[in-house]
């Protein structure tokens, strides 16, 4: 169990590793995460599920590098054995026929967001996805994506690929000139804070997923909390999809960075280690 | 009950027992002082993790021993949840059979070192003593006897294995492996049945290793008395969420006939006051399974962990005491209890108050936070606090804590750890609509035998009872499995009659599949 059967690099710095997991890939639902550790002295960190072969018995993991565990795990090859791997976590994605939906996803937040769009298009919606980069090299799952879209549009912030322009900017045309019923937007919380934002001034149903810090992500500890309508929720256990407009994005945006100062030093050890192996 | 008696009646003749007790009169037993357990200097201790009790030597046990009169009626037996034989254990320490001792703990406790160290014998056994109850005299300490024979049978190197019942094959699981699925599993394995236990996290032991702290109770010790679990048969699964990675309809498909839902507490409580989820924030479970689970503390672990120099743990359990002692440990110059009754009224241990106080703890009692106060980079930085009073007994037969107007403050914190209460772990009542669940979110169970209103599901725990102690727990587990072989055995029995009509085994196959 946990071997990696496949591993491709979509970039330097984003990885998609196939994953024996044959429970998981038959409970598991749009929407749904795991968490995982890698070695004895690694910590968990949740990860979502971008796709799933029943038949093989598989998950697929999308890991961009951001820090000590990102980078450990983007570092296994095919054949090795994640040390510890739990799910499916959360609750589904609330799939129903709506008219239409558009799905936006930016960087790896791609990966969570195409089964979404899957479940989407076969419950009878008409799916437009934007994909959101910074630059070409980071649009991820396009092909993937675009089986499952009526329309796809791409947007980079540098203009490398695709439209110039933020996620925004491409919303905003496509909103301007069709009804939209529904908005689901998975990403970096930044980019969900303007997503919302703007879907607001529209009066578009939008349902974020939000990838927060956690420990268990079984309920237990509350590291994963938000504030949503003026309440605290468990990401793990209530979300991780909520409505929008309910979230608090800026607390949400501080309590992510409540380990910079921990995880810069982490990495900076982490790095001396590497160098000297 | 009877039978108990009787049973307890017969080991008291027994030849061994009566020559004991003519050995040393009542009396002179009774005029023995009880000792007290030995431990480590709090100055020290409180920079590191060793465990604070250090045990009681040899000498000391057989000492502590003979106190005990070996009564009549051992009514400390009435208060052990999990039905110790304790006169027996006892007595096997006076006369220096030590691995004796840890023999008849273990006939009906299945993790002794573990409730040595962390059972309130002094609201169980110990407060059901003769001396406490007639003398009123301090009890025989039973608590440092259990812990005392059951170190010396794992640092011995000769562990016993109980005795176990012929195998038959029939499967049943436990829900998580805390105090109540393990005492459950014991208890099921030495019955012949074929035993799981599936856990969620990737360790075994439930709050034994995420909660309670190495000073209190060290990991090793309960890895020891889980490794006799796996020699009786016990299989232990992890990573593994029963309801989410697979549902109990798919284990009832693998061959399971009955379940245990020890699933334990779950969702943290907060107090829902401004401010709570700053940076610096914790709940008492994250912040105790960031240090005890994944070694937070630790550089080498990956896992980080925010522990300031002022540290306020906000509640007055034991919980909120094994936070503030950690955060002592972690470096704290100023380590709070903030509680908004008196010191008398907390719920946590005597002994751990005691202890935290020799760490040098501050106790801020009467004091109820109203608000936190945060940085520019939304680590909290003060906190708003008010002093209270105490009016008319409320509910819970404590004095209720009423605000004083006007006497609002701000003391400085850079840490804070809430650690007022938990509800309970929402998943499993999550994947079965169909199971009977209190407003709380407990799972409703006969009291009687722990069946839930799913007859093959039997639960025990704080999933039960929404926050109580590793040994009711483990009461519960015990309770559970008599009552799960009970049932398992009257649905055999009402299929044995239609076997002998059965013409061949295909035939019985196929009826069992409907």
């Amino acid at each position: 169990m946990n071997k990696i059967v496949e591993k491709v690099y979509f970039s330097d710095y984003v990885v998609k590793l196939v994953v024996e997991a044959p429970h998981i890939a038959r409970s598991r639902k749009a929407g749904h995460f795991v968490i995982v550790r890698i070695g004895q002295k690694g910590e968990r960190i949740p990860l979502t599920i971008a796709e799933a072969d029943l038949e093989k018995g598989t998950i697929t993991l999308v890991i961009q590098k951001v820090g000590v565990s990102s980078i450990k795990l983007s570092n296994l090859e095919v054949g090795d054995k994640i040390t510890d791997l739990v799910g499916p976590l959360g609750n589904p994605t609330h799939i129903e026929k709506v008219g239409t939906v558009l799905a936006c996803g930016g960087g790896v937040g791609v990966a969570p967001l195409l089964p979404i769009v899957e479940a989407f298009k076969n419950a009878g919606n008409k799916v437009i996805s934007i994909l959101a980069a910074r630059q070409k090299e980071l649009i991820i799952l396009e092909e993937e994506v675009r089986k499952h879209s009526d329309e796809l549009i791409i947007m980079t912030d540098d203009g490398s690929y695709g439209k110039k322009g933020l996620i925004t900017d491409g919303m905003e045309e496509v909103i301007k000139r069709e009804k939209i019923d529904r908005c689901i937007t998975v990403g970096p919380a930044i980019m969900m804070k303007y997503v919302s934002l703007l879907t607001q001034k529209y009066k578009i149903p939008t349902e974020a997923s939000l990838n927060t810090l956690m420990v268990d992500g079984t309920g237990m500890c509350g590291a994963c909390r938000v504030t949503v309508g003026g309440k605290t929720k468990f990401v793990c256990v209530d979300g991780p999809e909520f409505d929008a407009a309910e979230i608090d994005f800026d607390e949400m945006l501080f309590r992510l960075n409540s380990y910079k100062k921990e995880e810069e030093n982490s990495y900076q050890r982490f790095l001396k280690k590497y160098q000297k192996a | 009950m009877d039978r108990l008696q009787e049973y307890l009646k017969k080991e008291r003749a027994q030849e061994w027992r009566a020559e004991l007790r003519g050995t040393l009169k009542a009396k002179d037993r009774t005029n023995m002082e009880r000792l007290s357990m030995p431990e480590e200097d709090p100055a020290v201790r409180s920079t590191n993790y060793v465990e604070v009790n250090t045990g009681l030597s040899e000498e000391q046990a057989i000492h502590e021993a003979r106190r005990c009169i070996d009564c009549p009626d051992p009514t400390c037996i009435t208060g052990c949840p999990v039905g110790i034989n304790i006169p027996k254990f006892i007595k096997k320490i006076e006369t220096g059979d030590f691995l004796d001792a840890a023999v008849v703990l273990k006939e009906t406790n299945a993790l002794p070192a573990v409730c040595g160290r962390v059972c309130p014998q002094e609201v169980q056994c110990e407060q059901a003593c003769f001396y406490t109850q007639k003398l009123g005299k301090p009890p025989v300490a039973i608590g440092n006897l259990e812990r005392f024979a059951a170190d010396y049978e794992q640092n011995s190197g000769k562990l016993s294995i109980p005795v176990i019942a012929d195998r038959n094959g029939i499967k049943v699981a436990s829900i998580g492996s805390g105090p109540s699925g393990l005492a459950f599993a014991g208890d099921m394995v030495k019955m012949g049945y074929d035993v799981t236990v599936y856990e969620a996290l990737h360790e075994i032991g439930g709050v034994l290793k995420y909660g309670i702290p190495e000073f209190r109770l060290p990991n090793e010790i309960v890895d020891v008395e889980i490794d006799i679990l796996k020699k009786m048969g016990v299989k232990f699964i992890t990573n593994f969420i029963v309801g989410k990675t697979a549902s109990i309809k798919d284990l009832e498909g693998e061959g399971f006939a009955s379940f245990f839902i020890g699933s334990g507490a779950g969702l943290p409580s907060f107090m829902n006051i401004p401010g709570e989820n700053y940076i610096g924030i914790y709940s008492s479970n994250e912040y105790l399974t960031r240090v005890n689970l994944m070694n937070a503390a630790d550089p080498d672990y990956d896992t980080p962990v925010i522990s300031g120099k002022k540290v306020a743990v906000i509640g007055g359990g034991n919980t909120a005491m094994d936070s503030v002692r950690t955060a002592k440990r972690l470096g704290a110059e100023r380590a709070m209890i903030i509680y908004r009754r008196s010191i008398e009224e907390m719920p946590a241990r005597v002994e751990e108050i005691k202890h935290a106080k020799e760490e040098g703890i501050e106790f801020m009692n009467l004091n109820n936070p109203l608000e936190y106060f945060a940085d520019e980079n939304g680590r909290v930085c003060r906190m708003k606090l008010q002093k209270m009073e105490l009016g008319e007994p409320d509910d819970s037969g404590r004095r209720r804590p009423m605000p004083i107007k006007g006497s609002e403050y701000e003391i400085e914190v850079d840490t804070v750890v809430v650690s007022v209460g938990v509800s309970p772990n929402p998943l499993i009542p999550q994947s079965l609509p169909d199971l009977n669940i209190s407003s709380w979110g407990t799972i409703k169970v006969n009291k009687e035998n722990m069946q839930s209103s799913i007859p093959n599901l039997f639960a025990g725990g704080d999933i039960v009872r929404g926050g109580a102690t590793v040994i009711l727990a483990m009461g519960d587990g015990r309770a559970a499995a008599a009552s799960m072989d009970k049932y398992i055995k009257q649905k055999i029995r009402a299929i044995l009659p239609l076997v002998k009509e059965f013409k061949s085994i295909g035939e019985i196959l196929e009826f069992a599949g409907k």
